[in-house]
């Protein structure tokens, strides 16, 4: 509980200009973090500062400029090395979010390893951009898609994972904790099963990496994807992390500058890693703001900031349950900070747009995870999920206006 | 909270609350399926027509408040019109909502007016006309899903 003492969720308040915002004059209280964190004035500095003083284009330049960039931009990387504890940099891939990482990994690591006949493992409680790609590259390769179940609460089917790993599979692809249920999953025990019998793991840690510590090397995943845009840096930058061995074998993603060492119209050499995975000009203001999110992330300290929000997930998970006609999707007994809600008189929808006149912001909808709206039979929940910066008494508005919200539809 | 009654009329909080003319129907002349998937919105349409006029319209599904009540208005302003008389009905609440100029707006809306204030809710207003373009695919009996997304 010391974490938790010492956590001063005002001063980290502070560094977060937007939640000075009143909506509709109500306070802002933000909950979708799920689907999109805010950014502390140290980010935005970071990028502003670069525009200002710094910018040019990387990796090509001899003058000042492109030298100052190219070093805030390296800098990142092996920020976010540090951040995910990979063993080395360049194992660091900057992508445009998760779903280009896994992309990445469905194009260029699977689509040339795939027969017909093999498959890839993926489980219920995947987002749409961890179950797309695989069934575009089964669809190109012949390939098949094998699907592990959840339980009422949430949870993975673990006896079910076990008989459908096999030796036709060839890569497993899960979630590290669910958008839509909250449930952190036994990613290490799935790795070490998979790995038993030789099969590589791509982990989707896009809700995992603001939330949890995260080290690929304890873990041994072979690949992890995570997004800017949730853990506190800007919009349209992301990671995929690879093992050098695997990375290595892979051919690029994509053709372009950067990625080649040398290019003739009789053929062109690919650059080292990472570079061969970062065709063009690279979103360098996302990624040197990527490093400064990275950088804010760690001194607040991702132990603190787990155990603050797993705080406000007991605080919350116990005040909802006291509302009637309120029902909790996801019960899972290892649970990430958001709760997924459904009421009985009111749509989802309308929970928003109530809520949303309380000034509070959740998500309504499927949050790309239609297939586990239709696992407990409901066209759309809403969510709340919890980031660093918010309150126990932003749970109890929370918890007032979907009373009020009640009320009106009685 | 207060300030959304402007959305959420009595009237409208009661259609939601009891939808009239709620049922699937045996014995349609026609019949669409409208969906908005991103919102989760499924609205069934059945209609009955005779001698060119509107014998009966029902509907079934789930969908928000906006969606259900908005269908529920709807069928209770559809019964007796003619064919032409709905289309043109429907035109006005298409045009009411979007203002958008392929859709004349040359009919009153009478009951159906305590849903204009949706149009202050942009990301609303596919619920509202989800029922009206199923309902629309239905009398020109449309192949294939309606989606107002």
């Amino acid at each position: 509980m010391s974490n938790v003492a010492q956590y001063d969720v005002v001063s980290i308040r502070n560094d977060f200009p937007i939640l000075e915002r009143s909506i509709h004059g109500k306070p802002l209280v933000y909950l979708d973090n799920g689907a999109s964190v805010q950014r502390p004035v140290q980010v935005i500095r970071a990028i502003e500062q670069l525009y200002q003083e710094n910018y040019a284009n990387v990796h090509r330049g001899v003058h000042t400029l492109s030298q100052e960039s190219t070093r805030l931009f390296d800098d990142a990387r092996v920020k976010v090395r540090g951040f995910i504890h990979a063993a080395c940099v360049h194992e660091v891939i900057f992508t445009s979010g998760t779903t280009e990482s896994i992309n990445l990994v469905a194009q260029s690591y699977a689509r040339p390893r795939l027969q017909k006949g093999d498959e890839i493992l993926i489980t219920h409680m995947e987002h749409h951009s961890n179950i797309v790609p695989w069934q575009i590259v089964c669809e190109q390769t012949g390939a098949q898609l094998k699907v592990v179940p959840i339980s009422d609460k949430g949870e993975l089917e673990m006896d079910r994972f076990a008989e459908l790993l096999s030796e036709k599979t060839k890569l497993v692809s899960v979630v590290h904790i669910s958008n839509a249920l909250g449930t952190v999953n036994p990613v290490k025990q799935i790795i070490d099963a998979a790995h038993a019998i030789g099969v590589p793991v791509l982990v989707d840690g896009a809700q995992a990496a603001p939330h949890i510590p995260v080290d690929v090397q304890k873990l041994d995943a072979d690949f992890y994807a995570f997004s800017g845009h949730k853990v506190y840096g800007p919009t349209g930058v992301g990671v995929l992390y690879g093992k050098e061995a695997l990375l290595k074998e892979m051919p690029p993603y994509q053709g372009g500058g950067d990625m080649i060492l040398s290019v003739s119209f009789e053929g062109t050499t690919y650059n080292q890693l990472p570079y061969k995975f970062e065709a063009g000009t690279p979103n360098i203001a996302g990624v040197i703001g990527l490093g400064a999110a990275v950088d804010y992330v760690q001194k607040i300290g991702l132990g603190a900031i787990a155990a603050h929000e797993h705080g406000l997930l007991e605080y919350a998970t116990a005040k909802l349950r006291q509302i009637n006609g309120l029902r909790i999707i996801g019960e899972a007994d290892q649970k990430a900070g958001l709760i997924s809600f459904v009421l009985d008189a009111v749509h989802p929808h309308d929970i928003g747009t109530m809520l949303d006149a309380e000034g509070v912001a959740i998500r309504a909808g499927h949050h790309c995870a239609q297939p586990i709206m239709e696992r407990y039979g409901v066209p759309a929940t809403a969510r709340a999920s919890f980031a660093m910066y918010n309150t126990f008494q932003e749970i109890d508005v929370l918890a007032e206006a979907i009373q009020k919200t009640i009320k009106m539809f009685a | 909270m207060e300030n959304l009654r402007e959305l959420y009329q009595e009237v409208i909080l009661d259609h939601n609350k009891n939808p009239r003319n709620f049922r699937a129907m045996d014995d349609a002349d026609g019949f669409a399926h409208g969906n908005n998937p991103l919102c989760g919105d499924t609205i069934d349409v059945y209609l009955k027509l005779k001698d060119g006029v509107v014998e009966d319209v029902s509907f079934a599904g789930h969908g928000c408040a906006i969606c259900t009540s908005s269908a529920s208005m709807m069928t209770t302003a559809l019964k007796g019109r003619t064919e032409a008389e709905a289309e043109a009905l429907f035109n006005s609440f298409h045009h009411a909502l979007t203002e958008d100029a392929d859709y004349p707006d040359d009919v009153p809306l009478g009951k159906l007016e305590v849903l204009k204030g949706v149009k202050d809710y942009p990301v609303r207003v596919k619920c509202a006309t989800l029922a009206w373009h199923t309902f629309d695919a239905a009398l020109k009996k449309h192949q294939g899903e309606v989606t107002t997304e």
